[in-house]
């Protein structure tokens, strides 16, 4: 029986681990919901600090997405550099 | 749409790539807009009112000034400058994408240049506002133990800088390729309908937010590091 060529398995990892790369994506969902709500319940105690609960929320929340940057950083490479290719 | 040049001086073939075309298209476009804002200002007298472009331009100067002195303090407005420059660049280099061209941020090198300048203005800063020992000083702060800790998270200050800008700017590209092509194979009529909104969304707004991202945790960044005294 034939085995799998050694590409075809270097490919078919690399999309295994892409995939799993963007599971990371789910944190900064959770997070930055939580900070939304609490931004809405400030401006609600507080309706003229409403500009500066904005400009706080949207810096906090850019911050906070990197994590899931990352993740999709290491996909795309995965996918379209393959590095792991030419380790071969 | 990817553009590159290739050309040959003295039998090397150099390749210019579709980052480095386009950003000359922006600086050559805001040089044009400067001259001309330029030449109205020199025509207005004192005591009449002025048009409506000279106007424009006295507002945004005075919200990038209001902005730094918010944000790093009233004796700092020195760097509101080069805060109004990284805004207009970034913000023309983001919007790009709405002509059809391909972006200079989504190319690795060009967000990197620019955090390294951000970088370099930290580091700069601190030393020149607090002198030499005690900027020395400031990486072991708490405790001489946080050295290691201080060291990482001041190289992980460009590195997160402009991996957030080319992550966004590069997922929003292709996001938008990706919608296109579904759209186009339900059925052509949808694309003119709903495909404004995707534009909207991934190309205005995302690139808007992280132009205003990139320019405050530069401030940010920067005013933290000459406090540090």
């Amino acid at each position: 029986m034939d085995g799998i060529s050694s590409e075809a398995f270097v490919l078919g990892c690399s999309a295994i681990g892409a995939g799993i790369a963007v599971l990371a994506a789910a944190g900064p969902g959770l997070g930055q919901g939580y900070a939304a709500g609490k931004a809405a319940e400030a401006v609600a105690k507080q309706p003229e600090a409403k500009s500066d609960v904005i400009q706080t929320m949207i810096l906090g929340q850019a911050v906070a997405e990197t994590s899931g940057i990352y993740g999709l950083i290491i996909a795309i490479l995965l996918l379209i550099v393959r590095p792991l290719m030419q380790a071969l | 749409m990817k553009a590159t040049i290739k050309f040959t001086i003295f039998n090397h073939s150099i390749k210019l790539s579709g980052a480095a075309i386009n950003s000359w298209l922006i600086v050559v476009a805001i040089s044009i807009f400067i001259i001309l804002v330029n030449r109205k200002i020199k025509k207005v007298k004192a005591g009449e009112t002025p048009g409506t472009l000279v106007s424009i331009m006295e507002f945004f100067v005075e919200k990038v000034e209001d902005l730094v002195r918010n944000t790093m303090g009233d004796n700092r407005v020195y760097f509101a400058p080069y805060i109004a420059t990284l805004l207009i660049f970034l913000v023309f280099a983001n919007l790009l994408g709405l002509l059809g061209l391909e972006t200079p941020t989504s190319n690795y090198s060009v967000t990197l240049a620019l955090a390294m300048i951000t970088f370099v203005m930290i580091h700069f800063s601190g030393i020149r506002s607090a002198g030499v020992k005690k900027y020395l000083k400031g990486f072991a702060k708490p405790t001489a133990v946080m050295l290691p800790i201080n060291l990482i998270s001041e190289i992980a200050t460009p590195i997160s800088m402009s991996f957030r800008l080319f992550g966004n700017m590069l997922s929003g590209t292709v996001i938008i390729a990706l919608i296109f092509s579904v759209l186009n194979s339900i059925s052509i009529i949808t694309v003119p309908i709903i495909g404004p909104f995707i534009n909207l969304y991934f190309d205005v707004f995302v690139g808007l937010v992280q132009t205003f991202i990139f320019s405050m945790l530069t401030m940010v960044f920067i005013s933290n590091k000459m406090n540090i005294n």
